[in-house]
């Protein structure tokens, strides 16, 4: 997707760092994500992608640095400066997590519809008017309902939506936390390794929903992954860091190619570096 | 350059991958499989009978292992407690050994752990099998008509012909539980916060009652929204400091501040009487009238205005109705609350607190609410008590009564509504009830008290929920929304939130 200048990036990190006591999980690091495309964030593992991801989403205050939002109305949010419930709330930014953190005990529909709450609690006019059973909220239920049901049909889930999340098979539970995120109603998606854990056929059928999430409901998406096949195929941006330092930033093509990048692949274990090698030259 | 690595890489993988193929392909690599599944057919048998032996010993072993340290166990405290008694000798005291009465019970415990154990390694009592979920829709299915018929026996239970006054002062004190369970089933069952403190709302109700009306004249219906208000207030309060404290840290938090409110009852002593307490705390009213036998000048009486004889029973059947109409407003709020998008914030952060943040959920206020909430409905059941006995003082706020609430929480099944009002009546109707048992002189013979026993058999009863159902009662969870069909999920999947 080519980007055009006139649009302002819907993501601009700029010097970001973060530092745990001595230790520095990312330094100084500024890119931008443009509206519209899937920017995927690479890197040997502790290179600081998911500290990165903490900053953005407000999980973590950042040492130093500016994140700035920007929402198709042109309303900026800096998200550092934002309570975490508040970016995903306001500024239009929802994320999934590295290590699943669905409702387990709750069942596919009830969690997609925890992620409406927004609408949901303000329909019910802060649970008062809710009690007394008023019309306005029941509308807006059933407009819920219709969301997530049409969400669950999205992700194939449909026919599981009575089950809890916790029963739900791993590559299932995957893709229900990107529809309960997308629930949200964002602008930018944040996913930390969605591809982790699923086989080939998952993992292509990812593919498919993460292109569909960019071209039907024209949404960002910012993106960890270490499954080379996801990130070659879909990225259209990628940023690649290494012990916390930006050390390269284009389009897959320029990545290939990149010098540092492979250097910074080949300093790991040679079966591993094989692998990557392989699949990125594939 | 880096584009030739990469070809280097690739060149040599492609090679390897095709000599792998090769090998496979090859007769000496067909012919060592043939061989490996023929050895594995001819040993399949063989293994068979060995892993049913295994299994066999399994079974019967590990119980007889755990029954003989259950055995072990009980003998070692037998010793100091049961071997000698002293008895009067002429010339001081002598001992008398008991030796009788200690295998008796090493053989009870011995023999009961060995049932136990025989049971639970055939998965009937405490591993639910793999198919949790339809054990968890029959046990949904079981008392999806219990909870009717127990509101209709609530109903017609003062018009019941064995309903005396001991009956229904019991069912007022159990009813006055029920309400309290179901009010911190709020707190600790949806939203997953350990509150160890919960018998201060209780006491704020209480006192707010019986302070309102002692300086203002408020009377009891004035009163108890109130009540309610305040206790909910203090809600808040408690809140704030416990925001950021998870698990332990937060139930002793909350049982620091039950305690403060208790010690600051009792030695407030200008405001609140202190240990004196406060009394002449204004009976409820009938829509005016009141339940005295003697009518005040130019006023009528209940009894005087329906034409009936009076009876003190009129009272105690009006206050009966009164905290069972409480509570069942409690339940429906609840049950409503739960289908409304803050009772599902409220179970979503049970669940994970962290994803909850991520979905633009605000816990501060989640939390706030379920504590104000959760308060309110402590604060009603409070004021009802002072009206109840007339008479207040800090002692009826003591720690105790927290545990015991929260015992009936989860013995319940926390989040469940007709868990916790099941384990009210067993835990404060049956305890009450034990008392007066009669059936237990008739087996074990007159000299058996059942009063003396009954904090033994209320232990054994608590053990025996925890190891049967380890999530309580009714542990399983009910969606609170569904496409097609509800199914109830297994206690297996349900967090019960880390504070």
């Amino acid at each position: 997707m080519q980007i055009s200048a006139s649009t302002t990036p819907i993501l601009k990190v700029e010097h970001l760092t973060m530092r745990f006591g001595g230790l520095v999980a990312v330094d100084d690091v500024s890119f931008e994500a443009n509206r519209g495309d899937i920017t995927a964030i690479i890197g040997p593992n502790g290179a600081g992608k998911t500290t990165l991801f903490n900053c953005i989403t407000g999980f973590y205050k950042p040492t130093v640095g500016m994140i700035t939002m920007t929402r198709a109305n042109q309303s900026q949010f800096i998200l550092e400066r934002l309570p975490d419930y508040v970016i995903s709330r306001n500024a239009g930014v929802a994320r999934t997590f590295q290590n699943i953190r669905l409702f387990a005990g709750m069942t596919a529909l009830e969690n997609l519809l925890v992620a409406q709450h927004k609408e949901l609690i303000a329909a019910s006019g802060f649970t008062f008017g809710g009690i007394l059973g008023l019309p306005s909220f029941k509308n807006a239920e059933k407009a819920a309902l219709e969301k997530a049901a049409n969400w669950l049909e999205r992700v194939g889930l449909l026919d599981r939506a009575d089950d809890a999340a916790g029963d739900l098979p791993y590559g299932a539970q995957r893709r229900l936390e990107i529809a309960r995120a997308m629930c949200t109603e964002p602008e930018l998606l944040c996913l930390d390794e969605p591809a982790a854990g699923l086989n080939p056929r998952e993992s292509k059928e990812l593919n498919r929903l993460l292109l569909s999430i960019r071209d039907q409901d024209g949404i960002s998406i910012l993106l960890i992954e270490h499954d080379m096949g996801v990130v070659m195929e879909i990225s259209d941006h990628i940023v690649v860091l290494d012990h916390g330092k930006k050390i390269s930033d284009g389009t897959p093509e320029q990545i290939r190619s990149d010098p540092a990048v492979i250097a910074a692949y080949l300093g790991v274990e040679d079966e591993e570096t094989a692998t990557i090698e392989e699949e990125l030259s594939s | 350059m880096s584009g030739n690595i990469f070809a280097h890489v690739s060149y040599f993988a492609r090679q390897l991958k095709k000599t792998v193929i090769a090998a496979q392909n090859s007769h000496i690599v067909r012919g060592l499989k043939e061989a490996a599944i023929a050895a594995q057919n001819s040993h399949l048998a063989q293994r068979l009978k060995d892993a049913a032996i295994a299994a066999q010993g399994y079974h019967i072993g590990r119980p007889l292992k755990e029954a003989a340290i259950a055995a072990a166990v009980a003998f070692l405290l037998c010793i100091p407690m049961f071997v000698f008694k002293t008895i009067e000798a002429p010339g001081g005291l002598s001992l008398e050994t008991r030796w009788g009465l200690v295998g008796a019970i090493v053989t009870f415990a011995f023999l009961g752990k060995l049932i136990l154990g025989l049971l639970q390694s055939e998965h009937v009592l405490t591993k639910m099998p793999a198919s949790s979920a339809f054990i968890a829709n029959r046990w949904s299915d079981m008392f999806k008509f219990v909870g009717p018929a127990m509101i209709v026996f609530a109903v017609i239970l003062p018009f019941l012909p064995f309903s005396d006054r001991y009956i229904m002062d019991l069912a007022v004190l159990v009813l006055t539980y029920v309400m309290l369970g179901w009010g911190l089933n709020i707190v600790v069952g949806l939203a997953g916060l350990l509150d160890l403190g919960y018998v201060a709302f209780y006491a704020v109700g209480a006192y707010s009652y019986a302070l309102l009306a002692a300086h203002f004249g408020f009377s009891f219906w004035i009163c108890l929204p109130l009540a309610g208000i305040l206790a909910a207030f203090w809600g808040i309060i408690l809140g704030f400091p416990v925001l950021r404290l998870r698990g332990d840290y937060l139930a002793i938090v909350t049982l620091a501040f039950g305690e403060i409110i208790r010690v600051v009852l009792l030695n407030w002593y200008e405001f609140t009487g202190g240990p004196d307490g406060l009394s002449g705390i204004p009976r409820p009213t009938f829509f005016g009238l009141e339940f005295s036998r003697w009518p005040q000048e130019g006023e009528e009486t209940f009894h005087t205005f329906f034409g009936l004889d009076y009876s003190s029973l009129h009272r105690i059947i009006f206050l009966y109705y009164i905290i069972l109409i409480l509570a069942l407003i409690t339940n429906w709020v609840t049950i409503r609350l739960r289908k409304l998008p803050i009772g599902r914030a409220w179970e979503a952060m049970r669940e994970d607190e962290i994803a909850c943040k991520s979905l633009g959920i605000n816990t501060v206020m989640t939390k706030l609410s379920a504590f104000a909430i959760g308060a309110m409905f402590g604060g009603f059941a409070g004021s009802f008590f002072a009206t109840k006995q007339g008479f207040i003082s800090p002692e009826s706020f003591v720690f105790l009564e927290s545990a015991i609430i929260l015992a009936i929480v989860v013995l319940g099944g926390m989040g469940s509504q007709i868990g916790v009002a099941i384990a009210a009546v067993v835990l404060i109707g049956g305890l009450e009830y034990l008392r007066e048992l009669t059936i237990s002189k008739a087996i074990f013979g007159n000299s058996f008290d059942a009063n003396q026993w009954r904090m033994v058999i209320f232990g054994l009863l608590m053990v025996m929920v925890m190891v049967w159902r380890p999530r309580g009662l009714i542990a399983n969870r009910t969606p609170s929304v569904a496409l097609q069909e509800r199914r109830a999920i297994g206690a297996d999947l349900v967090k019960e939130g880390q504070g």
